[in-house]
């Protein structure tokens, strides 16, 4: 069976993410999976047991500081030099900023289609997409080279499947053209232990009825009962009350969690565009028209401010 | 510094926005079409860097004739002039494609600087910038924050999951922005005036040296086979708060195996 290449993300904190876990649990349904570690020295010796436990059956390793030290434009040269090579049968990655971008690039150097944001992906390359806000299903295909697919995070359940990869060490030949945006310095933010907003399988949200920035805490709180992500509306960003990098909908990050909880968020087009999939919806908003109860397979029709800590309590008192 | 800011028309993201049924291409006859929201601080950004450094802002469109509405109306903000890839052919391109066409006119252009929005509110694919940059040989500085210009050295503070990265590079350059890097001017009534008069370029495919079989739906490197609607999630069970709702939203999540 040909390789399918998995482009592997990680964190320094956390080690390989779940997306990649997704993406090599697809890999297996379309081939031998393949994971590709691109980063700098000694970066693939952390996460194989990870990939192994996932199913890698092999690991292409490019570890060199300049992929580090330049924005994707190394990453993607490499891995086109590896699929040029081994012509796998399909190429995913993570539908991260990152992901998208090296997809973009090995799409021109290879004369190749490209499919981002997909939710499933069928043996015969048929994917599937979501559109608009989440209003509408798009199955599309690559139909000029190989299926190289970026995939959403949260679509596809994680399961192991043990193997023991071997490790090949590529080599990194980098041009001028690679070398043109410069990382100056990476600024670690503390987030303290919540999960990725995107890769959270819970997200609390809130929006302008939270009021200030102080109240976000009751957000916080329930967020960390519920073991999940914090997230905000536009409308709460924009008045200060959370930082930007949380924002869930059309200008914001898109999160599809098992659970998301809305709170005192009215549930606008611009939010809906970046929650619509998710699995189930909870919300709790004092206006009884507001859209976002359209969505809520619960909804608490008043105060958040006495509804939330209540819940919380109730939480506590359950454990 | 001549600079080209990258403005796409797409069907209002506030509209109920639907596929073609006949060839699966973006509706652009049934929701009301609109400048790009992110593409506005792109050209807000362009008019920041030429008040303070001087030079000229172009707006690049490739789109069917009724995205000559948004050129105007991007041009009633502030910029210069306006070139508009207008060719039947084009109906149905893909992204690769799409950066083909934009990469050979920004190559007529010798932009110094290019601008556009993070994502556009249609496709939300965020290729773009990277695909150009590709095709031009330069840097590509994405989803800034804050940029900063000094001479030929650009600087980009981009968000990123765990934080925020400084970047640079010298131009030429493409740089794509989202909507925390500032705050778009609306046009005035003079400006809206002046859009009307400033000069609109329109280049074809041939002109730009690209054949018709290289884009559209026959050139396309991705196909949609199929659309539907996704059901309308349908409001579940809601509760008046009579002083025991949090309980009851504990207690719908215990069902539901959360809690």
């Amino acid at each position: 069976m040909s390789e399918v290449l998995v482009v592997v993300e990680a964190t320094r904190e956390f080690g390989v993410k779940k997306v990649t876990l997704e993406l090599l649990t697809l890999a297996r349904e379309l081939g031998t999976p393949a994971a590709v570690v691109l980063g700098g020295p000694g970066a693939a010796a952390a996460l194989g047991d990870k990939l192994g436990e996932y199913g890698a059956e092999k690991i292409y390793a490019a570890e060199h500081e300049e992929i580090d030290g330049y924005l994707v434009a190394p990453k993607a040269t490499v891995l086109a030099e590896l699929v040029r090579r081994v012509q796998p049968a399909a190429v995913l990655l993570a539908a991260s900023q990152e992901g998208k971008e090296i997809a973009a690039r090995l799409a021109v150097k290879l004369d190749n289609g490209v499919l981002t944001d997909v939710v499933g992906l069928a043996a015969d390359g048929t994917a599937t997409q979501v559109a608009f806000a989440g209003s509408t299903i798009v199955t599309s295909k690559v139909t000029r080279g190989l299926p190289l697919v970026a995939l959403r995070p949260n679509s596809v359940t994680p399961s192991p499947a043990a193997a023991t990869p071997t490790v090949e060490q590529l080599d990194v030949a980098l041009g001028g053209a690679d070398k043109l945006a410069r990382v100056v310095e990476r600024v670690a933010e503390q987030k303290g232990s919540r999960p990725e907003l995107t890769e959270a399988s819970v997200v609390v949200s809130g929006g302008r009825g939270v009021g200030n920035a102080d109240n976000f805490k009751l957000v916080e709180e329930l967020a960390d009962l519920l073991g999940g992500a914090v997230g905000a509306s536009r409308a709460a960003v924009d008045s200060g009350f959370y930082p930007h990098q949380f924002q869930v909908g059309q200008t914001g990050k898109t999160v599809s969690p098992q659970l998301y909880v809305a709170l005192g968020i009215s549930g606008a087009i611009q939010h809906r565009a970046g929650m619509q999939t998710s699995k189930t919806i909870v919300a709790v908003n004092k206006d009884a028209e507001a859209p976002i109860f359209e969505l809520a397979d619960f909804g608490v029709v008043g105060d958040l401010f006495k509804v939330v800590p209540q819940a919380a309590e109730e939480i506590r008192k359950r454990r | 510094m001549n600079i080209v800011v990258l403005v796409k028309q797409v069907p209002d993201s506030g509209a109920d926005r639907n596929l073609r049924s006949d060839d699966n291409t973006v509706d652009r006859g049934s929701a009301n079409n609109v400048i790009n929201e992110m593409d506005e601080y792109a050209i807000e950004e362009a008019l920041r860097i030429k008040e303070a450094h001087g030079g000229e802002v172009t707006v690049l469109t490739m789109g069917p004739e009724k995205a000559a509405e948004s050129i105007r109306k991007a041009l009633s903000m502030g910029p210069d002039k306006a070139v508009h890839v207008l060719d039947d052919a084009l109906h149905g391109s893909c992204a690769v494609a799409t950066s083909k066409v934009l990469a050979a006119a920004l190559g007529q252009l010798g932009a110094d600087l290019v601008l556009c929005g993070a994502e556009s509110t249609d496709g939300r694919v965020q290729v773009m910038p990277h695909m150009l940059a590709e095709r031009l040989g330069i840097a590509a500085l994405t989803g800034a924050r804050k940029l900063t210009v000094d001479g030929d050295n650009l600087t980009v503070e981009r968000q990123t999951e765990e934080g925020y990265e400084v970047v640079a590079a010298a131009t030429p350059a493409v740089v794509s922005v989202w909507d925390t890097i500032n705050e778009p001017r609306y046009p005035s009534f003079k400006g809206i005036m002046a859009a009307k008069k400033k000069p609109v370029q329109t280049l074809s495919l041939a002109e730009l040296g690209i054949g018709a079989d290289e884009v559209g739906l026959a050139g396309a490197t991705s196909t949609v086979l199929a659309h539907s609607r996704r059901p309308e999630r349908s409001g579940g069970e809601r509760f008046t708060d009579d002083g025991s709702g949090g309980t009851r939203l504990v207690e719908f999540l215990a069902t539901e195996k959360f809690v």
